[in-house]
């Protein structure tokens, strides 16, 4: 289906599309298996200027005024290849949100172009007692004279030990809970920020997830983001935006799953056709398209919604778009699976793979759980305002 | 220059829209038209007329008497010394030619030191052999060169030259072709003499898909270069008089060149040079691993043949380029060519598919090489490979 | 450094078949690319181009094709991979043209250009010929390396190349100006990337006829060809033969007595 991207969103399709299918899927079970960090892949990515879409153009980027959708359609593509592969990039998206959403102009100066070109970035908020309740972060830092000297452990940071810029959240105000809260960025090589051992994951093993560890780490006071405080909110207004790509990260991996199993349907042969002959099959197959066309066309209506700057009650609909495309990935990569039966079981066919890395889909970012709770707070809230 | 449809002689019958590439004749009517802003003048359709019906006119006629063009010519191909096998294939074709035309067989070697050379040839129903011998000429050099067989092109004025189509043969037959000014054709797999006394050259084109018949008729002389392989050593002379062989001075002036060879790595390993092999064995993305290469050199020792590999080996980097056999690697006629797990896309065929005997092993019984293998064993080859080898080995120790 | 990369539009599959049943030539997906081994080719140059800025040199790369108007689809493509401007050579008169007026309106179009490298890839895969580049350093009496797997090394006055050859690899240094043919080792080819696409979309290619590069007539085309094509069919048809399964044991057996039978052992 044409979903009218712009010539430049189209561009940006096409060469998103040309490293998925060139560079990352004739790889992709590789990375798979050993969970070593696809560099050549990410080089790759920034040499195509992927890294900038999602930047505005006085910093280096081509974001065109769509960093959103841009975003959307880059993860997308490269997600239908390897939905762990593709998190290099859309991680790092998530990282420079909080620049986007609060830093100075000369903060913006300071990390954007890096980003442009092709430096890593890491968002980091979860710890092991911070998840879903994001409030209750632990990780303190205190301003001593024109640094922040951070102490604490985040948990389970995408791109943590590859990327170079982290926006982490930390508590600067103890007695005020989430609005003693702020956002400070922190580059990797700063004296006292380690990391700890790499997860070993279910799924998206390409990325990489590791502790991030604060031992008296000073950084300059003109690190941290926006007012003191107000980290909670950047999260928020971050995940607002970050959402959609989650959810087009899900609509990637349904797609590439969908595209497997229309494939082999037609290349199996029992009782003498095709396995594509048989009705069951083809409803199934019909299910599946049917639900990935629907996601797809959320999460995009969601992205330009937002692009356009119009948006209202953002976070249900973003909330909205993630949910349901991870529901949908989930479902329909476990029922690729069964279209490829016993095959579909072995590791050999590629198929598995989707499963795996559909999953993650519905707990990062926000629990799909999480996501309802917030979808269903926004229609009382509405309702409440007499929208 | 024109291309016509003579409308007397067509009746529509299509088979020049059917051959044309381009896709730019239609009938209309009962008549071809051609589409000039399509067409290429590559005349297949011509070419592919009953009736005569087409012409293409080149207003063109020789631009000296052809006739005192004479003898065929062998360019005698040597590394340090050492004929090039290809070159004793030629020596065998050019025989025929060189009879059929009723005039001598040549062979020019340029290097130093070639006696060796020089004697080895002798050894085959050879007429004559040129030797140009200097220090500077020891290794090919494509600028000294093609003065130097220009030169004597112009000087002895052959009727035909033949080169190996290697890598040499292939550059080294370019820039002399152009010095010239006349036509080449590269990687002949036919070559016949035609009733009205031309050199009918016939090679593939599109990745071996397409057979084409070339002529060169009003230049001189007629040159091509000829795959590895596809025409068989000739048997050694027994009776006749030994070649008359005449040493050529090098002019001092053709010694310059802008190029300088500063060193020569050998790749030593007999498993590389796959297109001079009787025998391949060749291993694709069904050996899975670097590693398991092994086997498939394992079994080619055993065979005494080369390793070959498909362009998916090659890419995953578990074997080097030199090994590619296929469109984008080099194209093989071996007698024995062994495919072990690979699906043969047309990519790969393209490089093999003229072997004489092909044996492919591979699991998917649906796999296309299937489709061009005289034998087909479907099975995991990591499995019979190494069963194959030892058997093998056993068979050659009881011999 | 002024470096042309010159570059041929060839079919997407060389998958060009008879159709047995209705006697016609089918071309699968009649889609057009960039012949492969020029990809290498325009990629070396685009490599050998940052370099050269990165040392704060200038540098350009120029993509150059003869073909048909639709073949600037090819030039596009090139500059969204890396080079910076394109030329088409365009004429009818360049209609049949054999390897040798093939390199040779390459040859003139280059004369105007004034490279110190030309970069081309080690031959075409529908003509498999091989001969253009070689011809082109004839035709310009620039020196030559066919056959190029890595660049050693480059200074104004030369360049050192190692040559891919039967035997294994030969190292030499060529005087400047140089035609270079690549092969397939010499790296991998990036993807296109979006400025790039950006600027294919925006350039302006300019078209070169015949009297554009100064060519008399008698040497282009089909008229200054010295070849002349007089027929063209299928190769005979190659059918798959017998095939066994079963355990690999059997299949072993089966093998090796097959391969004594065609007295390899």
């Amino acid at each position: 289906m044409d979903y009218f991207f712009t010539e430049e969103q189209q561009m940006m399709r096409e060469v998103a599309r040309e490293i998925a299918e060139k560079r990352i899927r004739p790889v992709a079970a590789e990375y798979d298996e050993s969970g070593e960090f696809p560099w050549p892949i990410v080089e790759a990515i920034a040499e195509a200027d992927l890294f900038r879409v999602f930047i505005p153009e006085e910093y280096e980027g081509m974001d065109l005024g769509t960093p959103v959708t841009n975003m959307c359609i880059v993860t997308e593509e490269l997600s239908k290849a390897c939905g762990g592969i593709a998190l290099a990039f859309a991680a790092t998206g998530l990282g420079t949100m909080p620049l986007l959403v609060a830093a100075s102009d000369e903060q913006k100066k300071r990390w954007l172009p890096r980003i442009a070109a092709g430096t890593l970035a890491a968002f980091a908020l979860t710890e092991a007692n911070a998840g879903s309740d994001a409030g209750s972060v632990q990780t303190r830092a205190v301003l001593d004279g024109d640094h922040w000297v951070i102490n604490g452990t985040k948990q389970w940071i995408t791109n943590g030990g590859e990327a170079e810029i982290y926006t982490v959240f930390c508590v600067t105000d103890p007695s005020k809970g989430a609005r003693g809260v702020s956002t400070i960025v922190v580059e990797k090589g700063t004296p006292g920020f380690s990391f700890g051992k790499k997860e070993d994951k279910l799924g998206i093993r390409a990325s990489a997830t590791r502790e991030l560890v604060f031992q008296d780490c000073r950084v300059p006071k003109e690190n941290l983001l926006g007012r003191p405080g107000t980290g909670f909110i950047n999260a928020m207004k971050t995940f607002d935006l970050s959402r959609p790509g989650v959810a087009a990260q899900a609509v990637g991996i349904a797609q590439g799953a969908l595209d497997l199993a229309v494939k082999y349907s037609r290349e199996r042969h029992q009782f003498g056709q095709p396995i594509s002959g048989f009705q069951g099959l083809r409803w199934m197959l019909a299910d599946m398209a049917t639900k990935v066309e629907a996601a797809r066309a959320l999460v995009y209506a969601v992205a330009r919604w937002i692009d356009s700057g119009q948006a209202k009650r953002t976070t249900t609909y973003s909330a909205m778009s993630k949910c349901f495309a991870a529901d949908v990935a989930m479902e329909v990569t476990t029922n690729a699976v069964q279209i490829f039966g016993g095959y579909g079981y072995m590791k050999e066919y590629p198929i598995e793979k989707y499963m795996r890395d559909a999953k993650i889909t519905q707990i990062y970012e926000g629990t799909n759980q999480i996501q309802r709770d917030e979808i269903g707070r926004g229609l009382i809230a509405a309702a409440a305002a007499g929208e | 220059m024109a291309i016509r449809v003579i409308e007397e002689k067509c009746n529509g019958c299509g088979l020049c829209t059917k051959n044309c590439p381009q896709m730019a004749i239609a009938v209309d009517n009962k008549k071809a038209i051609i589409d000039l802003e399509v067409c290429n003048y590559c005349g297949a359709c011509a070419a592919a007329c009953r009736f005569r019906a087409i012409t293409i006119e080149v207003d063109k006629q020789a631009q000296e008497d052809l006739s005192q063009y004479r003898g065929v010519w062998v360019f005698g191909e040597q590394f340090r010394g050492k004929v090039a096998p290809v070159v004793l294939e030629l020596v065998g074709a050019g025989r025929k030619l060189a009879d059929a035309r009723n005039t001598e067989l040549a062979v020019v070697v340029l290097g130093s030191d070639l006696s060796a050379a020089a004697r080895e040839l002798s050894e085959y129903p050879v007429d004559k052999v040129y030797l140009y011998e200097a220090p500077e000429l020891a290794h090919y050099d494509g600028e000294r060169y093609s003065r130097v067989l220009g030169d004597l092109v112009r000087a002895l004025k052959p009727e035909i030259l033949l080169a190996g189509a290697t890598t040499t043969g292939r550059s080294f037959m370019s820039q002399v072709a152009i010095k010239l000014y006349t036509g080449l054709t590269a990687d002949c797999t036919g070559l016949e003499i035609g009733d009205d006394g031309l050199l009918y050259q016939t090679r593939p084109a599109y990745g071996g898909n397409i057979m084409a018949t070339i002529l060169c008729p009003y230049t001189r002389p007629q040159m091509a270069t000829v795959r590895h392989k596809v025409f068989p050593l000739p048997p050694k002379r027994t009776n006749g008089k030994a070649p008359e062989v005449v040493h050529l001075n090098v002019k001092p002036q053709l010694h310059s060149s802008r190029s300088e060879l500063l060193d020569f790595i050998e790749q030593v390993e007999t498993t590389v040079n796959i297109v001079e092999a009787d025998i391949i064995v060749s291993g694709g993305r069904g050996i899975q691993d670097p590693a398991n290469f092994a086997l498939i050199e394992a079994l080619a020792k055993a065979l005494g043949g080369a390793v070959g590999a498909s362009r998916a080996a090659v890419d995953a980097g578990w074997i080097p380029y030199a090994h590619q056999v296929g469109q984008t690697g080099k194209t093989v006629c071996p007698k024995l060519y062994i495919a072990c797990g690979i699906s043969g896309a047309v990519q790969h065929l393209a490089g093999m598919s003229s072997s004489d005997t092909i044996i492919a092993i591979n699991k998917d019984p649906d796999a296309p090489i299937f489709q061009v293998a005289n034998f087909g064993f479907v099975g995991d080859c990591l499995e019979i490979v190494p069963l194959l080898t030892r058997k093998i080995e056993a068979l050659r120790g009881r011999a | 450094m002024k470096i042309c990369v010159c570059i041929k539009q060839v079919p997407a599959t060389t998958e060009v078949k008879f159709d047995p049943e209705t006697n016609t030539l089918v071309r699968e997906g009649v889609d057009s690319q960039i012949n492969p081994f020029d990809v290498y080719a325009l990629e070396e140059a685009v490599r050998v181009k940052e370099r050269l800025q990165k040392e704060g040199e200038e540098a350009t790369v120029t993509v150059l094709t003869m073909g048909p108007p639709q073949a600037e689809q090819a030039l596009r493509e090139a500059i969204s991979l890396g080079a910076d401007d394109a030329v088409l050579l365009s004429d009818r008169a360049f209609r049949g043209a054999d390897t040798w007026a093939t390199s040779y309106a390459l040859a003139q179009a280059l004369r105007k250009l004034q490279p110190d490298l030309v970069f081309c890839g080690m031959q075409a895969i529908d003509g498999d010929t091989g001969q253009v580049g070689p011809g082109i350093a004839v035709h310009l009496d620039y020196a030559q390396a066919t056959y190029v797997a890595k660049i050693e090394a480059l200074d104004k006055r030369k360049i050192t190349v190692r040559r891919l050859v039967e035997q294994g690899y030969e190292v030499c240094a060529v005087r400047l100006p140089v035609v270079m043919t690549v092969v397939k080792e010499i790296n991998e080819p990036r993807t296109p990337s979006l400025r790039g696409k950006m600027n294919a979309k925006k350039a302006r290619i300019p078209v070169w006829k015949a009297a554009d590069i100064e060519a008399p007539e008698e040497k282009l085309g089909l008229q200054g060809s010295p070849t002349q094509v007089v027929k063209v069919f299928s190769p005979p048809h190659r059918e798959g033969g017998e095939k066994w399964t079963g355990e690999p044991e059997e299949l072993a057996d089966k093998l090796a007595s097959l391969l004594k039978e065609l007295e390899v052992v």
